[in-house]
């Protein structure tokens, strides 16, 4: 059978299970994009390629799967950029395909020419420069195990015109084989008992789970460990939705927003088991004081994350839901005595420290922003896919709406990237058509990639905008009002667009609420409107996030509300 | 830093493009050390030896190994310090060889079994092969009779196999 680089290219995505692909066309992948249209692969057609990689990122993320994007050379490929450092950041699985100028315009400054390999070298898991159309299809099969496996992260393909137009004698490519990669997903056993004993003597025990967790879809064997041993479980921001957060054991999130109990209950723990996490700064702050009454596990399959930051006293190299399921089984033939009564002071304890200092705000005659995601959450059941921009908003979306499952989180952790909630929400409703999703946005943010708004109305996407909106950089804001003596520097948002009528303009629905009352009804009014809707909740300016861990400072020392 | 010892590390990889910039950018992405770096192919056409001297502590170099061992195209890493191996760099010496030293720089040469390889009107250039520590001993008889310049290919070892 002859066939095309292009052709090739189709074949091998519906080979990978590929239905959606999100994309901007160019000079390079026309003849890409040709065959595209001929098969029944869906292509979603965003407004800028940094919309095309958060949006693959969210379509992954709320699938499980792999996301795509299909971008052109030049221009195109850099403005994935931003797009592809998230997803490796947060170690989610999305390909990339560049188009590339031919290969015998390589290296000549050709029009449309950079080099994306060398550029995003160090933001991919791996990356390809397909050098001739032989090549192509066993190195897509490789970008997708790659990308999919292990730690999962983003992979760049790059495919030069002339590989994707030349036509040669199609033979199937045999299953990946890989000399130089092979992830270690079963545990060791020895380690793994090391495990079993130290929960068998904790009295102090505290599960802390990371995105690892709902990356290899381990959140019921988490669930059942931490029911069993009955331990408490914090997670990062990546770990919201790896354990219900309405379950008695629940902490709240870890770290420089964590809650008072879960970070009090870090520093006082005697065994710290995490898993699937790679101590962030932002969870640590001072890592000498970290967890430092605790013998810490640490489960990762990646072993670049153990003892990079944090000493470990027992590292186990393994898959978190193989590793899960086999402490699991180890855990049912070992007695753990009362835990009734074993747990009682700890929990105790926590249940204290929750008391004292609960998540909370005060209501004033001004919208509190957390009111608005406390409304939301009741309004929607906990039920909604939430999506964030980046600031104060993602981290109120992520105090005050509670997550029972797994993938029904999708933030920018790593990177932090503001504008990434819209494309992320767009690609989450692509992949869950009957799902709500909800993008919970900042002012601020919303304007990095307000132009997918037109991507939403075209493929008619009933995604509903959240803006909290306080006129400010408020995150920003917030640290120059706490430790720069209020500066407010180049934080505050003048000449805002009216987003009800920028809605309107896209062909959307707008709405805002001004006061508190008004809250619940335009929630109401804006969840049941179909199509796209963008709310506007002119919220209080200058309202803080609290606790707030100082950048770092030991994770007990907490300013409070 | 403290003991930030010197590390020697083997790593095979595949031959192929890109392969070293992956190793550079990640030494100089996460802030590590390379004091010398050789590449060359095996006898395996598709699998080339890089050896890379490092100077860093122990943790440090637990997450390097970690991070190289990450590479996709990286096939294996062996930390050659503290086992038994044979280590060896080149270097080439271009040194003034005026008439009234050139008898003590021939002396030298011969001391220390290497080779004069070019001699030019007024200078001799020098091959000398041997470890770290013949290499700072010949460089530093040469240098009050006045090194032009030099030009070192770094380390490359191997394990030594047992007697
Ligand atoms: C692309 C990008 N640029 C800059 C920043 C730095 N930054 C972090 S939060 C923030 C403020 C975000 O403002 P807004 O979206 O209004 O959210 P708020 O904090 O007010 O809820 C800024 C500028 C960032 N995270 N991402
Ligand atoms: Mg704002």
């Amino acid at each position: 059978m002859e066939l095309t680089g292009a052709q090739i290219l189709i074949k091998m995505l519906k080979e990978e299970g590929v239905k959606n692909i999100f994309g901007y066309p160019g000079g390079v992948v026309i003849d890409i994009y040709d065959e595209l249209m001929k098969s029944d692969i869906r292509h979603i057609l965003v407004r800028h390629e940094q919309g095309a990689v958060h949006a693959a990122d969210g379509y992954a993320r709320a699938t499980g799967g792999v996301g795509v994007c299909l971008v052109t050379s030049g221009p195109g490929a850099t403005n994935t950029v931003t797009g592809i450092a998230s997803a490796y950041m947060d170690s989610i699985p999305v390909v990339v395909f560049t188009g590339q100028v031919p290969v015998h315009l390589i290296g000549n400054d050709a029009f449309q020419e950079v080099d994306i390999v060398g550029i995003t070298r160090p933001c991919t898991k791996h990356n390809f420069l397909v050098k001739s159309t032989e090549e192509l299809a066993h190195t897509i099969k490789e970008a997708f195990h790659i990308a999919r496996s292990g730690r999962p992260g983003p992979v760049l393909v790059d495919i030069p015109k002339n590989v994707s137009t030349a036509r040669i004698k199609y033979k199937a490519p045999g299953p990946v084989k890989m000399r130089t990669y092979n992830p270690t997903y079963k545990p060791n056993k020895r380690q793994l008992q090391k495990v079993v004993d130290l929960i068998k003597v904790a009295e102090k025990p505290v599960i802390f789970a990371g995105g690892g967790v709902i990356l290899s879809k381990a959140a019921s064997a988490l669930t059942k460990l931490a029911q069993r041993a009955r331990i408490p479980v914090t997670t990062t921001l990546m770990g919201l939705g790896a354990f219900p957060g309405t379950d008695p054991l629940w902490l709240g999130m870890i770290g420089m927003h964590g809650t008072y109990r879960s970070n009090m209950s870090t520093a006082h723990c005697d065994l710290f088991l995490a898993i699937g996490v790679r101590f962030d700064d932002r969870v640590t702050g001072k890592t000498d004081t970290f967890a430092s009454q605790a013998q810490i596990v640490h489960i990762d399959i990646d072993p670049t994350s153990i003892r990079k930051n944090i000493p470990v006293a027992v590292p186990v190299v393994g898959d978190c839901k193989c590793t899960l399921e086999e402490l699991n089984e180890m855990l049912e033939s070992v007695d753990l005595g009362d835990l009734d009564n074993r747990r009682k002071p700890w929990l105790d304890q926590i249940q204290a420290w929750k008391s004292t200092n609960p998540l909370a705000y005060h209501q004033e005659e001004t919208i509190k922003p957390q009111y608005v995601v406390e409304k939301l959450y009741e309004l929607t059941k906990g039920e909604a896919i939430i999506t964030t921009e980046v600031g104060q908003n993602q981290m109120w979306a992520a105090q005050y709406y509670h997550f029972d499952k797994p993938n029904h989180f999708i933030t920018s952790g790593g990177l932090g990237v503001m504008g990434f909630g819209l494309p992320a929400a767009i690609g989450a409703q692509i992949a869950c058509p009957d799902r709500l999703v909800v993008d919970i946005a900042g002012d601020g943010s919303i304007q990095m990639n307000i132009q997918e708004m037109a991507t939403a109305v075209q493929c008619n996407l009933p995604v509903k905008v959240v803006i909290l909106n306080n006129g400010y950089l408020g995150m920003v804001r917030q640290w120059q009002q706490l430790f720069y003596d209020k500066r407010y520097c180049c934080t505050c948002m003048e000449h805002a667009p009216d987003f009800v009528k920028l809605a309107e303009a896209y062909g959307a629905t707008g709405l805002r609420a001004r006061k508190p009352e008004e809250v619940e009804e335009v929630l109401k009014k804006g969840l049941s409107t179909p199509g796209p809707v963008i709310m506007d909740f002119v919220v209080e300016k200058e309202e803080c996030v609290y606790p707030m861990v100082p950048a770092g400072a030991p994770i007990t020392e907490m300013l409070l509300v | 830093m403290l003991d930030a010892d010197k590390h020697v590390l083997s790593i095979l990889v595949e031959n192929q493009p890109g392969v070293l910039s992956r190793i550079s950018g990640l030494f100089s992405g996460r802030g590590f050390n390379i004091e010398s770096l050789c590449v060359a192919v095996t006898t395996d056409p598709t699998v080339s030896r890089v050896t890379l001297v490092t100077k860093a502590d122990q943790t440090i170099v637990e997450q390097i190994k970690k991070q190289l061992n990450k590479l996709i195209n990286v096939i294996k890493v062996h930390e050659l310090t503290g086992s038994e191996f044979v280590e060896r760099e080149m270097v080439l010496i271009k040194v003034l060889a005026k008439p009234e030293y050139r008898a003590e720089i021939l002396r030298m040469v011969d001391i220390f079994r290497c080779k004069v390889v070019d001699v030019g009107a007024e200078h001799y250039t020098i091959e000398v092969t041997g470890d770290e520590g013949k290499l700072q001993a010949i460089l530093s008889l040469l240098k009050p009779i006045g090194i032009k310049e030099i030009a070192r290919t770094g380390v490359i070892a191997l394990f030594r196999e047992p007697k």
